[in-house]
């Protein structure tokens, strides 16, 4: 360990050596640098420097720099669409609650099925009774009210929740001795796979309730998070696969010759190890799936980019969407670039693990 | 119990599991047929192809081929489709390009072009691409109008109405004709084993000298071989205008793809043993001569799976164009279904089109992985 830490800390020297090798490397290495001390210049001069920051003096904005008075008024919707105004604190427990399930799940101690299914059910519990509120005594907020950032991560943690098991099944039964079974697991596999999600979650929310009598159509949103479990389920199944296949042979058979179950060897040989190695895949997946919930304002869900839409669609604001815009985006980009280091993260220390 | 009664219980038993899983499946489908027959007839639908030969009556932002707001939906759908296709293979290629120079520079010994790499696929991986079309788009129409367009030199103009360019002024046929010559000699050349510089050099030969005869012969006397857009009044005339729509879909659907490809790309080349470099390096091999001679080609049958499914990723993502109404298979397909209520069917065209198109992606890359695979010895 002490080691990783050394050859860690930046080598000035191979640094140096590395950036003026020829006379071509130090032609490169002056004009890119130049170049990207000329954008992070702009952006801070643009986002800082000039920028107007508080609602109170927006006559100010529009003079070459950054008008953030735009977010200081409008990120009540932007964060929670059309929840109730007295109400945003349940919202924003709601969000903590599912931010802080994603990162508690992100310490090895909690990397149990028992702890780790009782983290994100608790997780989503929370969420859901404070933002429902009724099982609460508070005021009942139903689905349709939900917005902004609070239904980006609702989707997120109800994909995953549902999706995780279907795709654990969905993998189990594609390795099944049965044909039929199999073959069903594949066909539901690849026809998925290649389709795109939106016409997945097109299907769900518009096709559906033609092929299902009207006593089981249930509400879209259910509907959509339903289709993108499944969608996820396929890609997580994808990827336990390559779990499995990293297990010998030998591991089953020593199992059925002590005279273990098939779901006595599964759950305590074989899954450990399959989630282990799959587990850095697992991680991208996740933070894949959380990128593609933005797709919903297609099919008219209020999520954070519908509710950014909003923020500058009308009058005042409209000329500052790049603000907002740039604004959802790093909100983005800090969930997904970290989680993201974490897997990469995951990954080199599993290398480090198998020398 | 012996063995045998055991392992014909547990024969049963994966028959009758079977069996079941076959018998719950036809269930769903026929009570879904019959549901669907019950909430289409409350409706008043008919179901069935025949509205394919009706009229659309409506209008969209983009198509390659002829079209008139009385198309049949046939005809529209094929739009669409060849939308999509023609969007789907334009951004895979500029990804691909993209992706394997910056996956390259990410690879790359000098820092500045290491960091900048970073940066590029840092950003660009970690937004989500709908987002980034939103932003690009906004961006766009917010542009000057024609009359104040921004100009490169009076050659090519950006404004809000898109981007415009010099054209060659040939026919689309002669044009295509064009093209295909010019990657069957490539194909040819590539398989005479001939090296890449030398097959990019003499393509760009031959491109010059086809575009020299197709003008002297097809341009009529009088008029430019290339034709240049120019401001007449309130818009552009002359040369070829890309609409807001398409140029933001190829806009951000290569920034995201070439981000995603750049990291498979680096992935590919840092698997590479290190040994061969360092065998290049004591055959006293240039830099980039152990990059075109030894990484890239041991790179690339690393590379190749992923890519593949980076390409697939791409034909779907062109789904997103809906959100900024760039009018590919999907928006088509979603605008005929508010308009004529044939969801069934129309959904049924949509899945069958993109299997069709992610089918032949698949064989492509399958065949590619066989071609490149190292002989056994």
């Amino acid at each position: 360990m002490a080691d990783a830490m050394v050859s860690k800390k930046f080598d000035w020297q191979r640094f140096r050596r590395r950036s003026f090798a020829s006379p071509t490397d130090s032609v490169i290495t002056v004009i890119v640098f130049a170049g990207l001390a000329w954008l992070v210049w702009q952006a801070l001069n643009w986002g800082i420097l000039n920028a107007v920051w508080s609602a109170d003096d927006v006559e100010q904005c529009g003079h070459g720099g950054a008008c953030w008075s735009v977010i200081d008024a409008r990120h009540r919707l932007i964060l929670f669409g059309l929840y109730p105004y007295d109400e945003h604190w349940r919202s924003t427990l709601a969000c903590l609650s599912i931010i802080g399930t994603v990162v508690i799940s992100c310490f090895p101690w909690t990397w149990t099925a028992k702890r780790l299914s009782t983290i994100w059910i608790a997780g989503f519990a929370i969420y859901y009774l404070l933002m429902e509120g009724s099982l609460l005594g508070l005021p009942q907020v139903t689905t349709d009210q939900w917005g902004g950032l609070a239904l980006t991560l609702f989707l997120f943690s109800s994909v995953v929740l549902i999706g995780m098991p279907m795709g654990l099944g969905l993998a189990l039964m594609r390795r099944s001795e049965m044909p039929v079974v199999r073959g069903f697991a594949s066909l539901v596999i690849d026809l998925i796979r290649s389709l795109p999600l939106l016409t997945t979650l097109f299907t769900a929310a518009v096709v559906i309730p033609i092929l299902l009598p009207s006593w089981l159509e249930g509400d879209k949103i259910w509907r959509v998070i339903i289709a993108f479990g499944l969608f996820f389920a396929c890609y997580q199944a994808e990827v336990l696969r390559g779990g499995f296949q990293a297990i010998p042979k030998g591991q089953f058979e020593a199992g059925k010759a002590l005279g273990l179950t098939y779901w006595q060897i599964l759950g305590r040989i074989v899954l450990p190890q399959v989630f282990r190695h799959a587990l850095p895949a697992t991680v991208n997946n996740v933070v894949v799936t959380f990128k593609e919930t933005a797709i919903v304002i297609i099919i008219g869900f209020f999520d954070i980019l519908a509710s950014a839409n909003a923020a500058f669609g009308t009058g005042e604001w409209a000329p500052y969407y790049i603000e907002v815009l740039a604004f959802v985006a790093a909100i983005y980009w800090v969930f997904l670039f970290g989680l993201g280091q974490y897997g990469e993260y995951l990954k080199r220390r599993m290398k480090v693990a198998e020398r | 119990m012996d063995a045998s009664a055991l392992k014909a219980r547990a024969n049963r038993r994966k028959l009758i599991i079977q069996s079941a899983l076959i018998v719950f499946s036809a269930l769903i489908i026929i009570s879904a047929i019959q549901s669907a027959q019950v909430n289409l007839n409350a409706l008043g639908l008919a179901s069935g192809f025949g509205f394919l030969e009706r009229s659309t009556g409506w209008s969209y932002s983009f198509s390659l081929i002829d079209r008139d707001i009385n198309d049949s939906y046939a005809r529209t759908l094929t739009i669409g489709f060849l939308n999509t296709v023609f969007l789907g293979l334009l951004t895979i290629v500029l990804s691909t390009i993209f992706g394997f120079l910056i996956g390259t520079f990410r690879d790359a010994r000098n820092p500045a072009l290491k960091t900048a790499a970073t940066v590029y696929i840092q950003t660009f991986r970690n937004i989500p691409l709908i987002l980034q079309g939103i932003f690009w788009y906004a961006i766009v129409i917010h542009l000057p109008g024609p009359r104040q367009a921004m100009s490169l030199g009076d050659a090519i103009f950006l404004s809000n109405r898109g981007l415009m360019i010099p054209l060659l002024n040939v026919s689309l046929t002669v044009a295509l004709v064009m093209v295909l010559v010019l990657i069957a000699a490539a194909f040819l050349m590539a398989r005479m084993k001939i090296s890449v510089i030398k097959i990019v050099l003499a393509l760009i030969g031959l491109g010059f000298f086809m575009v020299l005869i197709a003008t002297g012969l097809t341009v009529p006397a009088g008029e430019s071989a290339i034709s240049w857009p120019e401001l007449k009044g309130l818009r552009f005339v002359g040369g070829l205008t890309i609409s807001p729509e398409l140029l933001v879909m190829i806009i951000a659907i290569t920034l995201y793809g070439s981000a995603y490809i750049a990291e498979v790309v680096r992935g590919g080349l840092a698997e590479v043993p290190k040994g061969l470099i360092e065998a290049g390096e004591a055959l006293g091999l240039t830099q980039r001569a152990i990059w075109a001679r030894i990484k890239m080609p041991m790179a690339l049958r690393t590379i190749i799976p992923p890519l593949g499914n980076q390409w697939i990723f791409i034909m779907k993502a062109t789904t997103i164009g809906v959100a900024i109404g760039f009018s590919d298979l999907f928006y088509i397909v979603s605008t005929s279904i508010t308009q004529s209520g044939q969801t069934l069917e129309l959904i049924a065209i949509l899945m069958g089109a993109f299997l069709l198109v992610n089918f032949s992606i698949a064989q492509f890359i399958n065949w590619l992985n066989e071609s490149l695979k190292l002989k056994a010895h």
